[in-house]
């Protein structure tokens, strides 16, 4: 997994409630059997006029000229500013990688759907909670400053703003540890195996009807 | 020291390990396998050279992208080749790593999350994941059971543990008897109503009161299913006689002296009088009446008698943006009464409601009734091969084809169109499925969430009816 660990980047303001898992990336682009390539078709359902096939060409279609992430302020933008409830739906991991092919590091929100959340971590994607009144601030002012830039420094755990304040924000140790190191968890618990191999003889004996 | 939870005596029935900070490492029992969310974590064991920690506890079945037309030619009959392939891959994945599958053909065949409690592999006091986040369904069977992404289930297939932290508990409690015509999906409607999408996050639900202890095995199911709609990526329901009835002789379970010991087991699966929940959340069954979804979240859900809402009178902001988004996408007025959303396409089936008493529930409204002309399709999709069977053997599928529905082969079909089965844009939707989420069905399509019953009432009215106006 790549590192994270600081970025300043243009923010894009999405503001709406309740951003499923179909909006972030429509089922038809689930067909794919790789993990990369949904950049284009992130959102694909708001952001263009017709309707997306998997493995097609986007580069020729109508845009829908009105979607933020289409407005030429917010091109090149790696934080995406979310409301309420953001991932809800269902479990699929393209979601995120749709995101991150896209180019988005940071997810600003002031809550997220529980697996959304987790697997966002998992693919170098950090999720900031934040409280209702600092987000909705947050949009305000990225709507009235055309650039509107954040800084976000991962092992300080805190946003740095235009004008100059700071805004803390908690991650779990667990996962901050990872994201700044770029490491993948199936190689932290095979350091375990023995304790797993114990677990498993142990209920095995214990509970033999599930062997 | 207070009691424990269900979840809590399953949880720490699991743990292998934990961090100071209450990270822990939980062992997983079971992992069920589909063609969507794994491709890319057998892709990942490969590039890692990593193998299966333990074969035997994965079973794979493919649903999503399977045909529910004719199905001669096997996986040829599968005509968009992108489908055609992740079908294909699931196969030579299980192949190559020696997982067992229930591939196209197999009479076993079908919705994951139908397939598991029928061959007996959802155990109650197990922990069972699966790459979809309505595994919260098998929590019916007090199973720990979740969706993961797919990362976790390359992380459960080369370790058989998964990396968490130890969720809230939340009890929703359900006292009292159900209105006659009202069913299962109609209390997790209401529930969901009540808490709203995001009320469960961070919690697993515990499904408790009278209302649950009176539900059928199947019921509990299609509670449990929709607990993630909810935001709880669990839904539980503790263990009594029927749990114990229901997971008996299934092909899976255990046998002999094993089932002896199991059962015994099984029997503490239950929260402790004492236990404390971290919330609880009331309602009394009579005050159920039979939902309809109108907007493009579940909890956009109001009883049939209801009238679409007003967002000029919704004093949150952010929630009457989220009104209006829904009606222009739904093309729904504010004040429009529910029984006056026309209805043109009818979908029974998915995981919520594809099992043998959601079958038989519609088919006994439909039994003798024609499906409205308006009606463009009607289609009825058995949960599993299994179910379809059994289906035919009761004659249910005359009963729908007789009324003028189609009566298709299992999978999950309609409820998010990743097959050939697609709701057309700008057409409403009577469906049984749990999500009405903007292009779920298909893009631009309109989907109106409802129980099996008040489908097939609507499929015969040619818009919403109340049930129990009909039974
Ligand atoms: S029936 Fe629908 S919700 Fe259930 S597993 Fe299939 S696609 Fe997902």
């Amino acid at each position: 997994m790549e590192k994270f660990t600081r970025l300043t980047a243009i923010v894009a303001p999405l503001d709406r409630a309740n951003v499923d898992t179909d909006a972030i990336i429509p089922k038809q682009f689930l067909k794919s059997i790789k993990r990369s390539g949904f950049g284009p078709n992130l959102f694909d359902e708001w952001r263009y006029e017709d309707v997306g096939q998997p493995d097609a060409d986007n580069s020729g279609r109508p845009l829908r000229k009105d979607f933020v992430l289409n407005l030429p302020r917010y091109q090149g933008a790696k934080i995406l500013l979310a409301r309420e409830n953001f991932g809800c739906g269902s479990s699929r991991e393209h979601a995120p990688w749709a995101l991150k092919d896209f180019g988005f590091d940071v997810i600003i929100a002031p809550s997220f759907a529980d697996i959304f959340f987790n697997n966002s971590f998992k693919n170098g994607i950090l999720p900031i909670v934040l409280d209702d009144k600092t987000v909705d601030n947050l949009f305000q002012e990225t709507f009235a400053h055309e650039g509107y830039q954040l800084e976000i420094n991962l092992a300080e755990q805190h946003i740095i703003k235009p004008d100059g304040e700071v805004i803390a924000f908690e991650v779990d140790r667990f996962r901050k540890h990872c994201l700044l190191n770029g490491l993948d968890d199936i190689g932290l618990t095979l350091q375990h195996a023995e304790q797993i191999q114990a677990f498993e003889a142990n209920r095995k004996a214990t509970k033999p009807w599930l062997y | 020291m207070a009691g424990k939870t269900l979840y809590d005596k399953l949880w720490d029935d699991h743990v292998v390990r934990q961090e100071e900070d209450g990270t822990a490492l939980i062992y997983i029992d079971r992992q069920l396998l589909h063609e969507v969310t794994s491709p890319q974590a057998f892709e990942g064991l490969r590039l890692a050279k990593r193998k299966p920690w333990r074969v035997e506890a994965n079973l794979a079945t493919c649903d999503h992208n399977v045909p529910t037309t004719d199905l001669k030619n096997g996986i040829d009959s599968i005509a968009d080749p992108v489908s055609k392939i992740q079908v294909q891959t699931l196969g030579m994945n299980t192949k190559q790593f020696g997982i067992t599958e229930f591939g196209m053909g197999d009479p076993r065949q079908g919705i994951v999350h139908v397939v598991g409690p029928e061959e007996g592999i959802t155990l109650p006091g197990t922990t069972l994941v699966c790459g979809d986040s309505h595994t919260a369904t098998h929590g019916a069977l007090a199973s720990l059971a979740h969706g993961i992404g797919t990362s976790e289930v390359e992380h459960v297939l080369a370790t058989q543990c998964l990396i968490q932290k130890k969720m809230k508990n939340m009890l929703v409690k359900v006292e009292g008897k159900l209105r006659p015509g009202v069913t299962p999906k109609d209390v997790i409607l209401a529930i969901i109503g009540k808490i709203g999408t995001a009320g469960g996050n961070g919690y697993a639900i515990e499904f408790g009161g009278q209302v649950f202890r009176d539900m059928s095995v199947e019921g509990r199911m299609t509670v449990c299913n929709m607990a993630i709609e909810g935001g709880a990526r669990v839904g539980l329901v503790a263990v009594d006689e029927k749990t114990i009835e229901y997971v008996k002789g299934r092909p899976y379970a255990p046998k002999g002296e094993h089932w002896e010991l199991a059962v015994e087991a099984w029997k503490s699966l239950v929260s402790d009088e004492d236990a404390v929940f971290d919330r609880v959340v009331e309602i009394q069954g009579e005050d159920i009446l039979p939902q309809v979804s109108w907007g493009t979240s579940p909890e956009m859900v109001l009883d049939v008698n209801g009238h679409i809402p007003d967002p000029d009178k919704e004093a949150d902001p952010v929630k009457a943006t989220s009104i209006r988004n829904a009606l222009k996408y739904m093309g729904l007025a504010a004040g429009t009464p529910i029984k006056e959303i026309p209805v043109e396409y009818v979908f029974i089936g998915s995981c919520t409601n594809s099992r043998i008493e959601d079958l038989r529930a519609a088919a006994s409204v439909l039994k003798g009734k024609k499906v409205a002309d308006k009606v463009e399709l009607a289609i009825a999709v058995p949960g599993s091969g299994l179910v379809k069977q059994q289906a035919e053997a009761e004659g249910l599928d005359k009963v729908f084809i007789e009324a003028g529905f189609e009566w298709r082969n299992p999978g999950c079909s309609m409820c998010l169109a990743m097959n050939a089965d697609r709701l057309p844009a700008g057409k409403h939707c009577a469906s049984t499925s749990n999500r009405n989420f903007e292009g779920r069905q298909g893009a631009g399509g309109r989907t109106h969430l409802v129980s099996p019953e008040m489908a097939a009432a609507a499929a015969v009215a040619g818009h919403f009816v109340d049930v129990r106006d009909v039974l």
